[in-house]
């Protein structure tokens, strides 16, 4: 009886590991196919589009008889569809765009949120609430909304074009400043009435005490503040027209509408676009899930 | 010595203080603020304005008042626009509610490597649209595309997806031999080809609230229920699914948000973007053509940037209402 049970069990076990799986692979296969693709030259996808393993990367490449016979196995012949999109477009200038701008929002919002999100939390002053609730209702607005006006702004700027109308209007986040106010205000007081007896002014009390003590709060914010700004669409393919100042995913798009059936080459790029995130993300992946859970917060 | 000061005198010292506490306290506000009154208020009061007006050139150059949303409301592509939005709502709010609520539940009853799976499911979450846009356009490609491949495999048929303007009613209709009028088609295979996508892509992210909701259920509750000889499908009736209601609510309006906002996949992966046949063309990418292809009408664009506004407006004050009675079970 109880060895029956058991046994369900496993099976019920085994049953829920068969359906995580399967959906699992259905994530992960995309990227591999993208991956696999990536490898392989447009004659071959032409040949036999639904082969997964690429031919360079295959045990026989070079063996008499096939297609490849004669051929060696270089680093320059297995990234040929890399080092190809690399040079068709300018996808270093890309990248530069993109981490520059990515890094410059960061230390912006960190520094608008914190200071923002300190005298919302901290500091007694008239209209302090009615203006943090504007601040708040800000956050209901999506970004179509204000895309039109927005054009109209930064053109009258003259920064159509710019890295300014890439990074300034995003240098401040009404939600990073939510977040910050909210574990502020769970800092105990004592800490606060220490440093003032001793000595300390309120800008050394935030720079000294509140930010060491908002470490995990500070890296959430960090690492939203990179993927929204790396993957952001809507706004760069306004701001910007010149290839010298697109961002990735920009110059993805642009590419991706140029070489449109040059499946390898095309992989290759997005590859290559993905892979940086992909990489913080795989490092980071508890702290972004946890923070993510416990906000709500996406981008 | 100090002289001894009045009532008078230290209340007058103690106003000043607060006086120059709070210009000190703006000081820490004026950077955030003045990025957002900006960047933020200032393009949304615009947009409200420009909706009445005629502009030129970036400039107002008359009052129109009502016009632009006359016009709107008399332009056929605006209701199709909406109807086709509201399409994609539906075609990816409740895939997304099942599936992703599905998976969490699973992946709640401690299983081994919670973790890893976690992390694969929210791969794409962390992905770009444009990536996801280029990866599956090659999988979905009619003629050399990894899916229809497999599908022929199962002898499945081989669907045109992003390239099928014909609806989806329609299509079934025709599998059974009937044929449907026009208005009853259904939204077109490219728009639920692409309501896949943007399913797959956010599965991740409602798994992961979900889970989060399951794991404050308290465990006592399910105790309870087993004692009363509950078995496991009346434990999600009346224990999970009551008590998880307000998760459920959430990622209920928060996609339908999203989803009401598509436009970058449409941008992306239909050519011409918003076919075919304008059957893809979503409110925001109509937006997008109103307002930055020639011959643009910004007014018009604004007139419905406040529509789209309204909707999630409404959505985001029903959800906040309805998150503060809690009302669950």
């Amino acid at each position: 009886m109880a060895g029956s049970t058991r046994a369900r069990r496993l099976l019920g076990r085994g049953g829920i590991h068969v359906l995580l799986i399967v959906a699992g692979l259905s994530m992960v296969m995309p990227f591999l196919w993208m991956v696999s693709t990536s490898f392989r030259s447009t004659l071959e996808i032409t040949k036999d589009p639904y082969r997964f393993s690429p031919e360079v990367l295959s045990p026989g490449y070079g063996a008499a008889g096939t297609p490849s016979a004669g051929e060696s196995r270089s680093v320059g012949r297995v990234f040929a569809n890399y080092v190809e999109a690399w040079q068709s477009a300018p996808f270093g200038r890309y990248f530069f765009n993109t981490v520059f701008v990515a890094l410059s929002c960061v230390v912006g919002v960190v520094i608008t949120s914190a200071l923002a999100a300190y005298a919302f939390a901290r500091l007694r002053f008239k209209g302090r609430d009615a203006v943090f609730m504007l601040f708040l209702s800000m956050m209901m607005v999506p970004e179509p909304v204000y895309l039109v006006p927005s054009f109209i702004i930064i053109a009258r700027l003259h920064w159509l074009d710019t890295y300014y109308a890439l990074i300034i209007p995003w240098i401040a986040k009404v939600f990073s400043i939510f977040l910050l106010r909210q574990h502020f205000k769970t800092i105990p007081q004592d800490l606060f009435d220490a440093a003032t007896i001793d000595g300390a002014t309120r800008f050394s009390i935030l720079w000294r005490i509140v930010m060491p003590l908002s470490k995990a709060i500070l890296v959430t914010i960090v690492l939203f503040t990179i993927i929204g700004s790396w993957n952001s669409f809507l706004w760069p393919l306004v701001m910007t027209h010149s290839p010298e100042m697109r961002p990735i995913q920009i110059g993805l798009a642009a590419f991706s509408q140029e070489e449109g059936t040059e499946y390898g080459l095309m992989m290759a790029a997005t590859c290559l676009s993905v892979l940086p995130l992909l990489i913080m993300y795989f490092f980071a992946q508890k702290q972004i899930i946890a923070s993510l859970a416990s906000t709500g917060l996406k981008e | 010595m100090s002289t001894p000061i009045t009532a008078r005198e230290l209340s007058r010292r103690v106003r000043r203080r607060k006086r120059l506490s709070a210009a000190g306290a703006l000081l820490y506000i004026l950077p955030a603020a003045v990025i957002i009154i900006a960047f933020r208020l200032v393009p949304i009061l615009a947009a409200f304005t420009f909706s009445f007006f005629e502009i030129k050139m970036g400039a107002l150059v008359g009052f129109v008042g009502l016009g632009h949303y006359l016009k709107l409301v008399q332009d056929p592509t605006f209701w199709k626009s909406l109807s086709t939005t509201l399409w994609f709502v539906v075609g990816t709010v409740p895939p997304a509610i099942f599936v992703s609520l599905f998976f969490a539940l699973l992946l709640n009853q401690r299983i081994k490597a919670l973790g890893l799976y976690r992390t694969v499911y929210f791969m794409p979450v962390v992905t770009s649209m444009v990536a996801v846009a280029v990866i599956w356009k090659w999988i979905l490609e009619p003629e050399i595309g990894i899916l229809n491949f497999l599908l022929a495999k199962l002898h499945l048929g081989q669907p045109g997806w992003l390239g099928d303007s014909r609806g989806i009613f329609q299509l079934a209709a025709a599998k059974m031999g009937m044929s449907l009028p026009r208005w009853a088609g259904g939204p077109s295979l490219a728009l639920v080809s692409l309501a896949i996508v943007n399913t797959w892509k956010g599965l991740g992210y409602n798994i992961v609230i979900f889970l989060a909701g399951l794991q404050n259920i308290p465990q006592q509750q399910y105790e309870a229920a087993r004692i009363d000889g509950a078995g496991p499908w009346q434990l999600f009736r009346y224990v999970t699914w009551p008590i998880l209601s307000p998760t459920t609510f959430y990622v209920f309006i928060m996609s339908t948000i999203v989803s009401f906002q598509t436009f970058s996949l449409v941008y992306l992966m239909t050519s011409p973007p918003g076919g075919p046949e304008d059957t893809t063309k979503v409110l925001v990418y109509y937006l997008f053509d109103k307002g930055f292809t020639p011959p643009a009408s910004l007014g018009r664009a604004s007139a419905v940037a406040l529509v789209l506004f309204v909707i999630i407006l409404t959505l985001t004050l029903v959800q906040r209402r309805l998150a503060e009675r809690r009302v669950h079970y």
